[in-house]
């Protein structure tokens, strides 16, 4: 089967984030970004597939700045066999154009498999993939934790609020991954060097005919209130009052 | 105006999110209508009926709607929407599944993870693991949000009187089937409505040591959570994880046992009324946000304290 998996460039998860001074959003001048961590565990997930002989083809794509084909060709270098670029240039994408572009590369590739991350820890959104099956009409399986072939369909296994709950999703469909679904791999040097050759498509939102536009407007980020800094008790007992007769928690 | 709140539930019992969920929906204003989607969920429209501020209980009850799956449940509320301004659920993985499969459907943006509302349009939510608050203006013609629990204190579960409406509506696309579950089982209040809780991280070394956060828990009627690093190395079930991609708490008392503090663990304890680290390192980060900070070994300290309370 052929597998598509979206990936997306975003701050660094080390980075500690600083909102810029004028509340338009964060300062991201300067600042390292990478693949966003559940996409990375996305594109493994589609490379292991592609190892136990179930996919044939990993088309990896992302929707973004120029600059993000730095995270195709990781992706490429990790295993995918070819990338697509959807330039949208400085755009700020909602979940829903991003699902719109990508169910428009679904229409072209005809997947039988999409996998996403289950969020970008950027936005901390959690829609893209779930707003890519509405719009194709395939069913999905989010925040996978186990992806299994099982007769023509696949049995997912979700982390769910209560522990672990499993599905069985006819194909085509869309899954999202969790952390817990595997252990991404480190791109070796040969293979970065093999993904500079590999084939990398760049499409535009017109030539896709999707509007970039979103039906809300950021008014304003501020930094969250801060905590007060606290003391340092030096025994168990000092802590306990500390409980009982200042914080009265306990 | 009128305000549709999608119940989180496993057709016997409401989930206590359901009530944080009406609170934030009370906070937009406007008439506040609970719909109850599963399979013999009698039980949960009874429970949805007698929260306060409830005006009406919709119940879908069919087989199709039995596990919650979303290619069912979505198409319900998509027709149900249409009456309604605003389609609320929380963010539980329940929420989280199914809402903006609704939302894609109306073709209208989801907001995710309210914490606040300052108008019938305008909302706060946290990005960038919870470094940074966005205030968020929404035009869409039906607002489709889930709603962060800890952002909002829940209704009351008793003094309403709903009526309850059945909804014949049947909607089952055959493209999904449950299988099974599992479902951690425990005796401590849940994670992510406890007024204490006691995590633990990679420090304690292994599972058979949390044990001593089980007894100091049990002497404080706490829940227990755990960083992603106990949870990678296997010493507890991963629906104990707290952090940005786990589970938001926001409890009286949050005290952390052998947590470094990583970004992704802060965003999800960091607003907490009351912090305490108990950990070696004096350098951990997550000595600058907790109150009270305790340096020594967890191994003497945790049983000392346990003996304390």
């Amino acid at each position: 089967m052929k597998v598509l998996v979206a990936v997306k460039r975003v701050v660094d998860y080390n980075v500690k984030v600083r909102v810029k001074a004028d509340q338009t959003g964060v300062d991201l001048a300067n600042v390292k970004m990478s693949m966003n961590p559940f996409c990375e565990i996305a594109v493994e997930e589609a490379v292991r597939l592609k190892e136990k002989g179930i996919a044939s083809e990993i088309v990896v794509v992302t929707a973004g700045p120029a600059q993000a084909q730095e995270q195709l060709r990781t992706a490429l270098a990790l295993g995918a066999d070819r990338a697509v670029l959807i330039d949208t240039g400085t755009a700020e994408l909602s979940s829903l154009t991003t699902a719109k572009l990508l169910k428009a590369v679904v229409d072209k590739e005809q997947p039988q498999l999409v996998i996403l991350g289950k969020q970008a820890i950027d936005s901390d959104n959690n829609q893209t993939g779930q707003m890519l099956a509405a719009l194709t009409g395939f069913a999905q399986g989010t925040f996978a934790s186990k992806v299994e072939q099982a007769g023509d369909g696949l049995n997912v296994t979700r982390e769910i609020d209560g522990g672990l709950q499993t599905v069985s999703l006819k194909l085509p469909a869309v899954v999202t991954t969790d952390l817990r679904l595997n252990e991404p791999r480190y791109a070796s040097l040969p293979n970065i060097m093999k993904a500079k050759k590999k084939p990398l498509e760049t499409l535009t939102p017109d030539a896709l005919g999707v509007a970039v536009q979103a039906s809300y407007e950021v008014v304003k980020v501020e930094a969250p209130a801060g905590r007060q800094a606290g003391i340092k008790v030096k025994s168990v007992a000092e802590l306990v009052e500390k409980l009982k007769n200042e914080a009265k928690v306990i | 105006m009128a305000i549709l709140v999608i119940a989180d539930h496993d057709n016997a019992n409401l989930f206590g999110a359901t009530l944080n969920t009406v609170a934030a929906a009370q906070a937009i204003g406007g008439d506040i209508h609970v719909l109850v989607a599963g399979q013999n969920a009698q039980p949960v429209a009874d429970a949805a009926a007698k929260l306060a501020g409830v005006g009406k209980v919709l119940l879908a009850d069919n087989a199709a709607y039995a596990h919650q799956l979303p290619e069912n449940v979505a198409p319900l509320v998509v027709e149900l929407a249409a009456n309604y301004s605003h389609v609320l659920a929380a963010a539980s993985t329940n929420g989280k599944n199914f809402l903006p499969r609704v939302a894609a459907l109306l073709d209208v943006d989801q907001i995710s993870e309210i914490i606040a509302v300052e108008s019938a349009d305008t909302f706060k939510r946290p990005i960038y693991a919870g470094n940074a608050i966005a205030t968020v203006r929404s035009t869409a013609p039906i607002k489709v949000i889930t709603v962060r629990a800890t952002g909002f204190d829940p209704v009351a579960a008793e003094g309403g009187s709903a009526a309850i409406e059945a909804v014949g509506l049947v909607k089952d696309a055959g493209i999904s089937s449950f299988v099974g579950e599992e479902l951690a089982k425990s005796d401590r209040p849940e994670l992510g409505a406890a007024k204490v809780v006691v995590s633990g991280g990679r420090g304690l070394q292994n599972g058979d040591n949390f044990k001593i956060l089980y007894a100091l828990a049990d002497k404080l009627g706490a829940a227990v959570g755990a960083s992603r690093a106990a949870v990678d190395a296997g010493f507890v079930p991963n629906d104990m994880q707290v952090g940005q991609t786990g589970k938001i708490v926001a409890p009286q008392l949050y005290i952390a046992v052998g947590i470094s503090g990583a970004i992704q663990h802060l965003a999800g304890m960091k607003d907490s009324k009351v912090i305490v680290a108990i950990n070696k390192d004096e350098e951990a980060p997550i000595f600058q946000v907790a109150d009270y900070g305790l340096v020594g070994d967890l191994f003497e300290l945790v049983p000392e304290l346990e003996k304390a309370i």
